[in-house]
């Protein structure tokens, strides 16, 4: 039988403020244990909560650029749960009136096809603690009870792992323009739920899902999701029944498994929180957010297009990420040809970045954009080749200095000189008379060959152009 | 001179004239509670050698090193905070209330942390896992609660005043019981934080003294918008001390008929009856009014109070702080095991009751049912308060239907402990301010008070048809003989 796959996404994202939810610690990674605590974010009896308007802030910027409609009053519930990574025993949440709802991200399908993601809501909460197990006891980290934190639910408008990836993907590059979090998910800082349920095609009930937790990627979302729709339409094919219930996702084993066999049956004991007052976000406040809002992804890369005349796949990429884009528009403004730029940043700027796992926010600083169009102005003058180009790159990266810089020390400038090359073409011809002969009698992969052998004699230096006027001059063909 | 039988204005009036000095006040109630506490049981931390020692780091203030008992749910910086409870053994707060920063900043002097029912959980004083605190009238009596030993420490002049955290009632029953003044301010006005919650939405901080100007002086100390309390109220505090003023005349005084067709003990209501007597005669204008949603209050409280509270109590379970159980256990779920066993052991029998009673009914399925409905009870209850405002400056009641019952009377019978608070309630869930003064005796010698409710952040109404009272009557001057 055929299936379709229906996903649902819950993203829970750390909000990059100063300080925590609802008290004034500091909210800084990678700190010794419980050392950025109060009495507020350790459940202290007899503190009480304060909103940080940071917070509200980040999570209704976030919430517009998701499309979503801002309620214009801002209430929390308390969710309880016994757990010792949550020192109140209950978590600041909103239940029944979050603070956005109905919006929706536009993803690309398999086939490029634009799809709309409706976001059902987003609403703010505290983060937990974290545990900490050795074999004789178990610890408390409190660090990280009390971060901001913004849950992100997507409808089960998803319908494969290729767009569950796209969606993160998209939705992480917008909140990276937003300046709201770090979306780091091997810190935890942005953390991703996916819930999976397969149907026959056609049929418009919601198949059995499951649950999946514990991806530490982006990758590893779409991974567990494509091993959960093979078991899942195994498990039917079979006849067998797909059991409700929280998977585990095993990076090593590439696998999902059972988490709880039997689905503990909670009960969260919603209800208003009394320390925090509910109060009304006026509309003013929302629009001035909104007017605040800088450029997103989307709007970014028709402006790319139309602005800078690159294609439509060059300017997704380069506007996926706030950074790369910025880099682009800057080089782009001084430099003639904009598609030049693209070419590079896209093929060796960005491996580089990524095979040496650089943040693309250094790239300015490492390779600053003058230096970039000093390099492309050395090609373009025939003072080096791309080749040449291509070499010095990531010696660019490493010592800070200019192409000119390098080429000079290294001796690699573009040798355009004629009759030094006749020179050299003349030593070829004489080594490699046979193969001269074949080209004069009309095998044109001869030449190739020749060119070769000058460019090495060179050590690649040789204008090849001016190598291969010279070669046809001399064998005749011209 | 006689010390301890003087209100903290006299003593301050004292200071400052360099009559006397703080280190002889400290030492003259020290020295009473040592005498006489073994009877009354009012205090529950308490080291007079620190008290003494404090006395010199105080800073220079209005209250000059004024003594002042704290309840035992206030946070008290480094000092044993306990709630009266086993779940909170050894614990000592890293804060201070805001309450007590603020009075520590006016020169006061924090004499030691007095006795309540177990997390505010009663009207007697008795669920205290400290055992009951006697009221000093008659020590076979309950002292009200569940700031009874705050109610008891100033009846008993082991302070001059005390603070105390009324959630429905909890500080005027005893200050009634017991023959003293007490306030609990509008929601909003005094910062809750560092007061150990019971029902966040209800509870508030206030004073407890021998007369209705104390009682402005401290309110002027403890009251104001803290940016720590997001539930406390950014409006200007008046001096409620400087404004007093006993001229009433024209003041217009409700009487609610619901609290009047309860079938309270006939000398309360003839105690009552003399006081409208009283303030007729000084001016104030009478009229019936009614408060149609009465008859649900101690239903709905008894609803929002212990679903806060079991949502409240939740984190004493044993993992940071206070008591962790030293039984062994249970190896398959030792963590689940821990949590039970921890607050199996360390909450009373009381705690327990309002745990389960608040936990069903914020379960799911029931919750619509018994919360939701309960808080629009609530609103009616607030709305009728409203509407008797409209034509009324302030209401009069009794405080409470009967005089001081005897220890153990009631402790078997929650429902009729819960009817204690019968007219003391519904303040609280209106958030309205609430004043109760000693106005008469029982046969038996046992205090009688009145209870003034006015408008939200009207206390100074309130404050002055007490002063009013106490400036043409001397209830407020009797003392328990102990």
């Amino acid at each position: 039988m055929q299936y379709e796959t229906v996903i649902g996404l819950e993203v829970h994202v750390q909000m990059d403020t100063q300080s925590k939810a609802f008290c004034g610690c500091s909210t800084l990674f990678g700190q010794p244990a419980n050392t950025q605590t109060c009495p507020v974010c350790l459940g202290l009896p007899g503190v009480l909560p304060v909103l940080n308007e940071k917070f509200l802030q980040y999570a209704i910027k976030v919430a517009l650029a998701l499309n979503c409609k801002v309620s214009n009053y801002l209430k929390f519930d308390r969710k309880h749960y016994y757990y010792p990574d949550l020192p109140k025993n209950y978590q600041i949440s909103q239940y029944d009136m979050p603070l956005a709802e109905h919006g929706y991200l536009e993803i690309e399908t398999e086939n490029s096809t634009a799809k709309k993601i409706r976001v059902l809501r987003a609403h703010m909460e505290e983060d937990a603690g974290k545990l900490i197990h050795t074999s004789q006891s178990s610890l408390v980290d409190y660090n990280r009870t009390g971060m901001c934190l913004l849950e992100i639910v997507t409808e089960p408008d998803i319908s494969s792992a290729h767009e569950a990836y796209d969606y993160l993907t998209r939705l992480k590059s917008i909140l990276e323009y937003l300046e709201v979090s770090d979306c780091d998910m091997e810190k935890g800082s942005l953390r991703c739920d996916a819930n999976i349920s397969l149907r026959p095609v056609g049929e418009t009930k919601l198949g059995v899902k499951t649950e999946l937790k514990n991806m530490n990627s982006f990758k590893g979302v779409r991974d567990a999701l494509e091993y959960e729709v093979i078991r899942q339409e195994k498990a039917l094919n079979a006849g067998e029944l797909i059991v409700q219930e929280t998977r585990l996702w095993d990076e090593n084993k590439q696998k999902t498994f059972t988490m709880r066999t039997k689905e503990e049956a909670h009960d969260y004991r919603y209800f208003p929180e009394p320390d925090l007052p509910p109060f009304t976000i006026e509309d003013k406040t929302i629009e001035t957010v909104r007017k605040e809002l800088p450029e997103l992804p989307a709007v970014k890369k028709e402006r790319l297009v139309s602005e800078y005349k690159i294609t439509e796949y060059d300017a997704n990429v380069i506007s996926a990420d706030k950074y790369i884009a910025l880099y682009f528009e800057e080089a782009a403004k001084e430099y003639k040809s904009p598609k030049t730029i693209a070419n590079w940043l896209m093929g060796d700027i960005m491996n580089y970045i990524h095979n040496n796992q650089l943040e693309s926010k250094k790239l300015a600083e490492i390779l600053p954009v003058k230096y970039l169009i000093e390099m492309l102005e050395l090609i373009d003058n025939n003072t080096i080749s791309g080749k040449i180009a291509k070499k010095i790159l990531p010696d660019m990266f490493t010592s800070g200095n200019t192409a000119t810089q390098i080429i000079t020390e290294k001796n690699l400038v573009q040798i355009s000189d004629t009759s030094q090359i006749e020179t050299i073409v003349d030593e070829v011809i004489q080594e490699h008379a046979s193969v001269a002969e074949d080209f004069r009698n009309g095998t044109d992969k001869a030449l190739m060959f020749l060119v070769g052998q000058v460019m090495k004699k060179t050590r690649g230096k040789a204008n090849p152009q001016i190598v291969n006027d010279i070669l046809r001059k001399k064998l005749g063909t011209t | 001179m006689d010390i301890v039988n003087k209100t903290a204005i006299e003593l301050l009036e004292l200071l400052e004239k360099g009559e006397i000095t703080s280190w002889e006040i400290a030492s003259a109630y020290l020295k009473r509670i040592e005498s006489s506490d073994a009877k009354i049981n009012a205090f529950v931390h308490l080291d007079p050698e620190q008290v003494l020692k404090k006395i010199k780091t105080l800073p220079e203030g209005k209250l000059k090193g004024l003594p002042i008992a704290i309840k035992d749910n206030l946070c008290v910086k480094n000092q044993l905070t306990t709630c009266a409870s086993k779940i909170l053994n050894g614990f000592r707060p890293p804060y201070d209330a805001t309450v007590i920063e603020k009075l520590e900043q006016a020169g006061a002097l924090v004499l030691g942390k007095v006795n309540m029912d177990e997390f505010a959980f009663g009207s007697s004083c008795e669920t205290s896992c400290y055992g009951p605190t006697h009221n000093p009238w008659n020590t076979e009596c309950a002292p009200g609660g569940s700031s009874g030993g705050s109610a008891a420490s100033v009846a008993a002049q082991f302070t001059p005043w005390a603070l105390g955290s009324d959630t429905g009632g909890s500080i005027r029953q005893p200050a009634s019981l017991c023959g003293v003044v007490g306030l609990k301010p509008t929601y909003g006005r005094v910062s809750r934080y560092g007061l150990i919650a019971f029902a966040s939405s209800l509870d508030q901080i206030g004073p407890l003294t021998h007369d209705v100007r104390d009682a402005a002086l401290l309110l002027n100390i403890i009251a104001g918008y803290d940016k720590k309390d997001s539930t406390s109220v950014n409006i200007e505090t008046p001096d409620y001390l400087a404004n007093l003023n006993e001229n009433i005349k024209g003041l217009k005084i409700g009487l609610p008929k619901e609290y009047f067709d309860v079938d309270s003990n006939p000398e309360v209501k003839q105690s009552i009856q003399q006081v409208i007597e009283i303030l007729k005669s000084l001016g104030a204008q009478f009229k019936e009014i009614s408060l149609p949603h009465t008859e649900y209050a101690v239903a709905t409280y008894y609803i929002i109070a212990p679903s806060e509270a079991s949502s409240n109590l939740a984190r004493f379970d044993g993992v940071q702080y206070g008591l962790r159980t030293d039984n062994k256990l249970d190896k398959e779920s030792p963590l689940i095991d821990m949590y039970l066993k921890t607050r199996g052991e360390g909450f009373g029998p009381e705690a327990k009751r309002r745990v389960i009673l608040g936990t069903y009914a914020l379960s799911s399925g029931y919750y619509d049912a018994y919360y939701l409905k309960a808080l629009k009870v609530r609103t009616k209850i607030s709305q009728d308060f409203k509407d008797a405002f409209k034509n009324v400056d302030c209401i009069i009641t009794p405080t409470s239907p009967t005089g001081a019952f005897k220890l153990g009377e009631r402790i078997n019978d929650p429902l009729a402990m819960y009817l204690s608070d019968i007219f003391t309630i519904s303040a609280n869930l209106a958030g309205i301010p609430a004043l109760s003064i000693p106005c008469g005796l029982t046969a038996e010698k046992l205090p009688i008070g009145l209870q003034v409710l006015g408008k939200s952040f009207d206390e100074q109404t309130l404050f002055n048809v007490a002063y009013a009272y106490q400036q043409n009557t001397d209830w407020h001057k009797k003392k328990a003989e102990i």
